[in-house]
């Protein structure tokens, strides 16, 4: 059986890349695809926990984490399909009317 | 293994599920009638706030839990529960305005709007991180939709845009916060975080870090400094009414969770953790109202006017005594009134969606051909600054008292510095009503007005001046709940 410790440190590497993902990306897909790899990673470090605990509450939590993530992947990709129509572009740094 | 069946007890959650009834109810008739009139819709969604008023009426007082202590209702919830429909309800009517005709008339728009409310209503009664976590996404996500829905405008999309990539962005660290609670105490509840702590401190320091996390992601809710960048953008973007719900709405919810659990884990009352919250306060406030200053949108000059008013509010939340936290919700209360009815008179001088009229300087000289807009912006501004005799000062004025009740000398008089700052923002828009010339000779024409928005600024009126001239009885109220905020 893999240590948990392991398990945990590579959600936590996950987790920093989707941050990184996040942070240095343009494309708005590639940085929401990087925001789904950190919830995924949060999810992997629930279960880990849940199996150390004997709790079975970190694993249900990680189905509510599954099902509110679809619901933002539903909306999110509607939004970035709206601004694709408007402006021809998803490139966060070129979708600047806002501003001041 | 024997399985344990939790008490499930739904009359805990009665305003949340009528609340989401109602919304169901809205989309059903907008889907099934589409040429109803919106005023239909609104008043179907008034209906279903006034009957979870009633629902919350009831419970007052009776401490009910539910779901296996999942969620519960103490008096101090129910008052911020109550705090939140009276925004929803102003939002609503707001909503009946002319210059948001582009896009009301779908059943969705009151649909999500109440589904935002719902998921404020569950995320301030959970007693449980998972429930705060649900309630947090079912607001979060119907904002999301409901900044963006004027879907042919690229500003509305571009500020649902950013608001969704960072809103999910935060949300990240807030459930990587909570897994890390979860792994270090065993437990999602605020009353299993409470015994952690008192058995063992903020030794541990992977609970630090999930702790830290998670108010990373209720900052970005609340928009405190440095995790505000978001909020005037998507202030000015959002369809008006919206916005002004969101500046009450999402950032009281997080105050009561964050109230919540300061209250519940009384370690906070630490060192460290006080000059956390003390620098926080100070940054919040300082730096919304200095930005305030140049804005030369009204939108954006109101958007970090909430960020402002959010650092003061957390100064009641620093000083951690029963008077902060009635002062909070006095304080709560007084801005849903002020700053919904500021963004209504906003809403209510633009003459179409075309023409929305945000810049301060077309409010040049409406003082005069538009007395009651003027003077009820008058009152708003007045509040929002500060000045006797209404809700404002008397909010800021509990605030900074319970603050210097427990000892925080220096950031009251920081506090109250900040408020004469903000003084001049404020009032340079009642300067440009009533003291100068219109631009281009002569003020523009507003077509008629619905009486919805007529209504909702009569209201946000009457309140900012009760609640400025007879505080008391509110304020004897909203101290019996901060009392009784007996539930973990």
């Amino acid at each position: 059986m893999i240590p948990a410790t392991n398990l945990l440190i590579l959600g936590a590497i996950l987790f920093s890349i989707g941050v990184i993902g996040v942070l240095i990306r343009r494309n708005a897909i590639v940085i929401f695809m990087s925001i789904e790899l950190m919830l995924n990673s949060v999810n992997l470090t629930f279960i880990v926990l849940a199996r150390q605990l004997h709790s079975l509450d970190g694993q249900i939590f990680v189905f509510f984490i599954m099902t509110v993530a679809a619901a933002e992947v539903a909306v999110g990709l509607a939004l970035i399909i709206s601004a694709y129509r408007l402006r021809a572009t998803i490139n966060v740094d070129e979708i600047n009317l806002l501003n001041g | 293994m024997d399985l344990i069946i939790p008490q499930i007890n739904f009359s805990a959650i009665a305003p949340a599920l009528t609340v989401m009834i109602t919304a169901v109810v809205v989309l059903l008739i907008g889907l099934f009638f589409q040429k109803v009139q919106r005023e239909l819709l609104a008043i179907v969604g008034i209906i279903g706030l006034i009957v979870s008023l009633g629902e919350l009426g009831r419970m007052w007082g009776k401490d009910i839990t539910g779901f296996g202590g999942m969620v519960g209702n103490d008096n101090f919830t129910i008052a911020f529960q109550m705090i939140f429909i009276i925004a929803a309800f102003l939002a609503a009517l707001l909503s009946l305005n002319r210059i948001e005709d582009e896009y009301v008339s779908y059943g969705e728009f009151y649909g999500l709007l109440l589904f935002a409310l719902s998921g404020i209503i569950v995320m301030v009664q959970g007693l449980n991180l998972l429930i705060v976590f649900l309630g947090l996404e079912i607001l979060s996500i119907s904002l999301y939709i409901l900044t963006g829905f004027r879907k042919m405008r690229a500003d509305s999309i571009e500020a649902a845009l950013k608001y969704f990539l960072l809103g999910a962005f935060s949300t990240g660290f807030l459930l990587y916060g909570i897994a890390l609670i979860y792994g270090t105490t065993g437990s999602f509840s605020f009353k299993g975080i409470s015994s952690y702590v008192n058995a063992n401190g903020f030794t541990n320091v992977l609970f630090v870090a999930g702790i830290i996390l998670f108010l990373v992601g209720l900052a970005f809710k609340a928009a405190f400094v440095p995790f505000h960048q978001w909020t005037p953008d998507v202030y000015q973007g959002a369809p008006t009414p919206i916005a002004a719900f969101m500046s009450v709405g999402a950032k009281g919810a997080a105050f009561a969770v964050l109230i919540r659990l300061f209250v519940s884990v009384a370690a906070f009352s630490t060192r460290e953790w006080t000059i956390a919250i003390w620098v926080l306060a100070l940054l919040t406030m300082t730096i919304g109202n200095v930005v305030a200053i140049v804005q030369q949108n009204i939108k954006r000059m109101l958007a970090y006017s909430s960020i402002a008013h959010a650092g003061y509010i957390l100064v009641g939340v620093l000083a951690g005594n029963e008077m902060g936290r009635s002062a909070v919700l006095f304080y709560l209360m007084a801005y849903t009134f002020m700053n919904l009815g500021a963004f209504g008179v906003v809403s209510y001088l633009g003459i179409s969606h075309k023409v929305e009229n945000l810049r301060i300087e077309s409010y040049r000289g409406i003082g005069y051909k538009y007395p009651f807009a003027a003077l009820a912006m008058a009152v708003f501004m007045f509040s929002l600054a500060g000045v006797p005799p209404t809700a404002g000062f008397i909010g800021k004025f509990y605030l900074f008292s319970a603050a210097l009740k427990a000892g925080f000398v220096w950031l009251v008089i920081l506090s109250v510095l900040n408020a004469v700052i903000s003084a001049y923002y404020y009032l340079r828009v009642v300067v440009a009503m009533y003291m100068q010339e219109p631009e281009e000779g002569k003020v523009f024409e507003l077509p008629a007005a619905s009486w919805g928005v007529g209504l909702a600024l009569l209201l946000a009126v009457l309140g900012v001046l009760y609640m400025g001239i007879f505080p008391s009885s509110l304020m004897q109220l909203f101290q019996k709940t901060a009392e009784l905020i007996s539930m973990l």
